[in-house]
């Protein structure tokens, strides 16, 4: 059986209609032969340099302690092991803090904050060797008190790991003193392990002088780049950082990536042989950050109608022993409290707590989640309070109409479109029947309970650090026509390569296939952002189009000078280049212009326009437009075990004009799927020694095949455009649609508070895992007999 | 040894299309280190070593009675030494002429891949399915993909593209068109012999027949024995444990019996999940929905009845429903056999009543008596492929309207799998009412103090606990109460 082979331009039999592969195009994820025959490259798939080394860590088994004495000498006389590293043997720095407050070290000096911090790695022939002698270290402690989650933290007076942010609009005391209505509540919001299906990597390969190359499963070279350099204590030119792709990274790359690449750097410098660093998956999850869990406390202020008159909220969050992202990433899920809904007077303020666990840092969504979970639940507690539907409550505050625009950051939703989306979505999915059906299935039926929900999703776009906001790109042409491309983004599987050469290949007007874009480098594109913040194709879609534009212009220029006419008559399309009345293939054009010493290959730069924060002051434009959808969710709960099944969903979602509607298809499917699994079964669980007892797939409840929603309609809200000028009008994708999965913890709340006839809001904490929606169940049906209601 | 028997020291097998013959491999060695690291074949991954996340599945095809059958499994924790006289399949074999298989097209059209990483083992676990069924149901994809985790795509262009793989026929594949030559090939390297290879803790050893293996659990009592290694290659790839040496009977026929009978079945020790489903739906049709959520597919075409019980988990899912059914376990030993009722078996956690010289050989799980009722309720934090958080198996048996002889067990909820003797008592001599049913949810407080752990609290496994005897009375009384899920058909 042969793949369906495109029609392909080559230099001698160009095609002349259109070009394959441009953008608004459907079109396969460049890797996926590759993926489905195993031939795709990864790391540990790299052919290892004769004489290869493997590390394995030692970790701390206390959560708070000071380290009294450390002997390796059983470590070190295990056959096969060539050395051990501890702090004392990193030339350079002991810090891989990527946000410079120096408290994140490679390994622990003094004192040990959490159970599973690296104390020590060994190195030896085999990775095998390594994992077997790190189990023979002594390490002698003495015991600290600790403080495992934020309760805790709060209890102990700990301090906040970065400053909290505040921020404030309105007269927040008034606003509530004023409201005819008002409640309080607390909502804990569990946490999320990545579970990127290939672990944390790192291969090291010692050059001369301070050279060292890196190749690290990361969604930053960069950063890495740095951080080997600082470890090192040498400058950033002589670390070069390569990675083609990763096997899923969700956040988990961007900075926890760091640890694995400056320790197989250390070891490769020290012992002048390639060092290859992967740690077991149980390692991986116990040594690297998660997605932050949050306590949310809150009070409502709004009236009889459902409209919000005033909310403060407290967002406290489990940061882990050192600041890492949890500054940002506790500012996002304040600039996310509001999801699409004005807050006439509001306070909200971040608690981002030292704890004595795993430094907490990015996730899909970046704290956005956390925040948007906490307005639903705002909404549900508020319709709950009136007996109304909450779509209806939803509707009720929006933003738009006059002086209902502007966020608690203050800046103006200028782009909102969350009101066709829901309406949109309200009919295709015949939610007003549906609900009804379910209100009238659970009044026959007492023990499978059914619930429905339609929850919006407005996120932010930009990073909140302004100056990542930028990017760069390399493009080379080569004298047969074919293309090269780099840039600063990295492939972690949401097919950003896929775009980015769709890009160029618009602007070059060539097929698809003359593009090959090549693994990311930072000796190629230097100073690039962490692929991050759904922003990759945003970016770096812009560098790259900048790069094309130069030579296009310079070709233009040549053209026009060649054939004695003016640049407006020269023309790219379809594989050629028109000039006049002339029609001239791409690629033989390109012979011509080298032959005529013109340069093929340039530098593109993009930095996003408009935007700027200050955290100070709590005000700004932070982001550069927003991203919408809304997802509809029917669910069956069983009410004797709390087990249910997710029956139906229906999403409408907002790409802009999509890049690649196919991928940003795929981005809404997985990224609901992941979201349902943070709100459903994925539940981190530490003892009260602070030992994670769930690091590993066996405890670690990620979705299976069988979990999806039975019946799942997804759709690009086709009408949509960015009203910025983005590239090509297409919007970010990959964290917006996450938040959507919202829906599913609705529904089941309403499935649960069916058994109290709808009358108690369920404040049902996640994630909802069976034991927590049976327990909400119990809690309901007490609830509504002591009242003298039940369903 | 029998007198027949010679002793091999190699192991033989085929990969892709060629023998391999190893005479050097330690007893712990996995198939994937050996295929990612000797051989270099590095498009089967390794995601998490523990059998959970099927980046690592490969397909191993063994000659069973039924002739040659290809089973999707977990490279991470299959030892090389059970792959004696099995042909292993990687991704690699599926383009080999250099086109993509059907499944991988369909792969790619659909969208099934984004990051890439899961996706060789998916491919392998449709391949296995698509072979025998191309035109599957969804329940049968699913069930199919139990133990494949996909972070990116959310499963759905998965599941699509195993619907639009069966457009194309299985007739013209390799492995069908090359049958006959590899059953001729497992046949002629299955030479009877005993294979036995390495020194002390390093030694390997796959016994003759059955017994041989009594013969060598006598010699080296203490050697670890290895059936499925579902649970075992942990102690290796997670826990590092020095395990050798180390004796393999997945190969012996002689416990590999499946004996039908009016009276009940017994099973072989090494007869795995998925080669007990058929009779298991046959004779206990309530058992299906449990059998079909132990592990994922790879994990049941690996792990055996007989390990399931023989390494005394409080958790291990067919011990309560067997136990409830009044099962019995053999034992074996050179001194000859030893039956005892399973439930005597567990002692306490970590205790089995078995003597180091001897091996489980069977269990026996009699027929139901006329007109009994029975159940099995498996209650999990997800769905498929999870751990117990309760287990609960009900038999009820009656005299008329009365309940003449009651037999509740539990998994989950004690150390080890645990009959509720107070509530059982409570139904004794009673009408299946709900009166009935609420007594018996008020005696099991005083039948278990069940832990807080990851897997669910001690209130929430008391309250499941009992709540499933009320389920039990509902359906028992007709009653449709559970999550419309269809069961999918055997393959």
């Amino acid at each position: 059986m042969n793949m369906r082979k495109p029609e392909t331009a080559t230099a001698d039999k160009p095609v002349d209609h259109a070009i394959r592969g441009g953008v608004h195009t459907a079109l396969p994820h460049e890797s996926a032969a590759n993926h489905v025959t195993g031939r795709a490259e990864y790391i540990d798939d790299i052919p290892e340099p004769a004489g290869t080394l493997h590390a394995a860590l030692g970790m701390s088994d206390r959560a708070h302690a000071r380290i009294l004495a450390i002997d390796l000498s059983a470590v070190v006389a295990f056959p096969g092991v060539v050395g051990a590293l501890t702090a004392r043997d990193i030339p350079g720095h002991n810090d891989i803090s990527p946000v410079s407050r120096h408290d994140d070290p490679v390994f622990a000096e003094a004192v040990v904050e959490f159970h599973g911090q690296p104390v020590f790695a060994v190195v030896a022939e085999t990775r095998d060797a390594a994992r077997r002698a790190a189990t023979l270290a002594r390490i002698e402690y003495e015991d600290l008190p600790h403080a495992i989650d934020v309760i805790d933290a709060l209890a102990a007076d700990y301090p906040f790991v970065v400053d909290p942010l505040k921020l404030e609009r309105g007269d927040v005391a008034r606003g509530m003193a004023g409201s005819p209505r008002r409640l309080s509540g607390r909502f804990r919001v569990g946490g999320q392990e990545h579970f990127y299906l290939e672990g944390q990597i790192a291969l090291a390969i010692p050059g001369e002088d301070g050279d060292v190359t890196v190749f690290s499963s990361t969604q930053h070279p960069s950063e890495v780049q740095h951080m080997v350099a600082h470890v090192l204590g040498v400058a950033s030119h002589n670390v070069t950082v390569n990675v083609r792709r990763m096997g899923g990274a969700f956040g988990g790359k961007e900075t926890q990536a760091n640890l694995f690449a400056v320790i197989a750097a250390v070891a490769a410098k020290k012992w002048r042989r390639a060092v290859k660093f992967r740690p077991d998956r149980d390692d991986d999850m116990v040594a690297t950050g998660k997605r932050h869990d949050f306590v949310i406390d809150y009070e409502l202020g709004f009236d009889a109608s459902g409209r919000i008159h005033a909310v403060e909220g407290s967002f406290a969050a489990r940061c882990g022993f050192s600041a890492d992202l949890s500054g940002p990433v506790t500012d996002r899920a304040l600039f996310h409290a509001d999801n699409a809904y004005f807050y006439p007077a509001v306070r909200l303020v971040s608690k981002p707590l030292k704890t004595n666990t795993v430094s907490n840092t990015a996730y899909r969504g970046f704290g956005g989640p956390q925040g948007l979970v906490a307005a639903e639940r705002f909404i549900e507690d508020i319709a709950y309070a009136l007996g109304k539907d909450p779509l209806e409550v939803r509707r009720a505050n929006f933003y738009g109409g006059e002086g209902r625009d502007v966020t608690p950051y203050w800046q103006n939703v200028e782009d909102n479109i969350v009101g066709r989306i829901v309406d949109e979505l309200e009919a295709s999915a015949d939610y007003q029947a549906r609900r009804k059906a379910v209100i009238a299935h659970n009044a026959s039926n007492p023990t499978i309970r059914k619930g429905i929900a339609l929850t919006p999703v407005k996120f932010g776009i930009s990073f909140t650090a302004t100056w990542y906001n930028q990017a760069g790109a390399l493009l080379h042409v080569y004298t047969d026509g074919s293309v090269q491309l780099n840039h600063g983004g990295t492939e972690m599987g949401q097919g950003l390569y896929t775009k980015v050469a769709q890009v160029v290949a618009e602007e070059l007007q060539i097929d698809l296939d003359r593009i090959r874009v090549t693994a990311t480098s930072t000796g190629k594109v230097p100073n690039t952002s962490a692929t991050a913040a759904s922003s990759g194709a945003d970016l770096n879609g812009m560098a790259a189009a900048d790069a094309a534009r130069q030579i296009r212009e310079r070709l233009i220029a040549f053209a026009a000078e060649r054939w004695q006419t003016g640049p407006e008559s020269v023309r790219f399309h379809a594989n050629h280049v028109h000039v006049g009345d002339e029609k001239v293939p791409f690629a033989a054009l390109i012979r011509m212009a080298y032959q005529a010493r013109i340069q093929l290959s340039a530098a593109g730069f993009y930095k996003t326009p408009k935007i700027h924060w200050d955290r100070a002051t709590g005000r700004g434009r932070p982001f550069y437009y927003y991203a919408y959808g809304a997802a509809c969710s029917e669910v069956s709960v069983d009410t004797l075990t709390g087990e249910y099944q997710v029956d139906r969903v229906d999403i409408l979602h907002d790409a802009g004009r999509s890049l690649n509607p196919d991928l940003d298809i795929g981005q809404i499917e997985g990224g609901f799927v992941q979201g349902m699994g943070w709100l459903t079964t994925e539940e981190l669980w530490w003892d009260d020694k602070g030992r994670l007892r769930t690091h590993a797939p066996s405890t670690y409840k990620i979705p299976l095949a069988s979990d999806r929603p039975r019946i799942f309609n997804v759709k690009l809200a086709e009408w949509s455009e960015n009203v910025e000028p983005t590239i090509k009008r297409s919007k970010a994708v990959g964290e917006p649609p996450f938040m959507l999965a919202v829906s599913v913890l609705e529904a089941l709340s309403m499935a649960a508070a069916s058994v109290a006839d709808y009358r108690i809001a369920p404040q049902m904490d996640a994630p909802a895992t069976p034991e927590r929606v049976l327990m909400t169940i119990e809690h309901l049906r007490a609830a509504a007999k002591a009242q003298g209601t039940s369903g | 040894m029998t007198a027949s028997a010679t002793t091999r020291k190699e192991l033989r097998f085929l990969l892709n299309g060629p023998e391999v013959r190893l005479a050097e491999c330690p007893p712990t060695r996995t198939l994937l280190d050996w295929l990612r690291i000797e051989r270099r074949l590095t498009g089967t991954k390794e995601g998490c070593a523990e059998g959970d996340c099927g980046a690592c599945t490969v397909l191993v095809g063994k000659l069973t009675e039924a002739g040659l059958v290809y089973e999707s499994v977990n490279a991470c924790i299959r030892f090389m030494g059970s792959l004696d006289g099995a042909h292993v399949v990687t991704v690699e074999a599926l383009s080999e002429g250099g086109s993509l298989h059907p499944v991988q097209q369909a792969m790619v059209e659909h969208h099934g891949s984004q990051c890439g990483f899961c996706t060789p083992g998916i491919v392998m676990s449709l391949y296995g399915l698509w072979m025998r069924r191309p035109d599957a149901s969804v329940a049968q994809i699913e069930k199919a993909l139990q133990g494949n985790l996909c972070r990116c795509t959310g499963y759905a262009p998965i599941i699509r593209a195993a619907q639009a793989a069966a457009a194309a026929s299985p007739d013209g594949d390799p492995l069908v068109v090359e049958r006959a030559r590899v059953t001729e090939a497992l046949k002629a390297i299955r030479d009877g012999a005993r294979v036995d290879m390495g020194e002390g803790t390093d030694r390997l050893i796959l016994p003759a027949d059955v017994a041989d293996l009594a013969a060598l659990r006598a010699e080296l009592p203490g050697a670890t024995v290895v059936a499925g290694a579902t649970d075992v290659g942990l102690w290796v790839t997670k826990q590092m444990r020095p395990i050798g040496p180390l004796i393999f009977i997945g190969h012996l026929d002689g416990l590999r019996r499946i004996e039908e009978t009016a009276e009940g079945v017994r099973f072989g020790a090494g007869v795995s999940y998925a080669e007990a489903r058929a009779a298991i739906a046959r004779r206990w049709p309530a058992l299906v929905e449990l059998w079909d959520r132990i592990g994922g597919e790879q994990v049941r075409n690996m792990g055996t009845v007989g390990g399931n019980i023989a390494n005394g988990s409080p958790i291990g899912d067919t011990p309560p429903p067997f136990i409830a059914l009044d099962a019995s376990l053999r034992l074996l030993s050179a001194a000859g056999p030893r039956d005892l009722p399973l439930e005597d078996f567990f002692i306490a956690y970590g205790k089995q009543d078995r003597r180091a010289d001897e091996i489980v050989e069977s269990v026996f799980v009699p027929a139901p008596p006329a007109g009994a009722a029975f159940a099995c309720y498996k209650v999990t934090k997800r769905l498929d492929e999870d751990i117990t958080a309760v287990l609960a198996a009900f038999r009820l048996t009656f005299d008329g309207d009365r309940i003449s002889d009651a037999r509740l067990c539990y998994g989950g909820m004690a150390g080890t799998p645990k009959r509720a003797t107070n509530a059982e008592a409570a139904l004794k001599g009673r009408a299946w009412d709900e009166a009935a049913a609420e007594a018996a949810m008020a005696a099991l407080a005083d039948d278990f103090a069940p832990l807080t752990d990851w897997r669910a609290t001690a209130e929430y496994r008391r309250l499941v606990a009992g709540n499933l005897i009320r389920r039990f009375w509902l359906e028992t009384g007709g009653a449709s109460v559970r999550l419309d899920r269809p069961l999918a058909e055997a393959v």
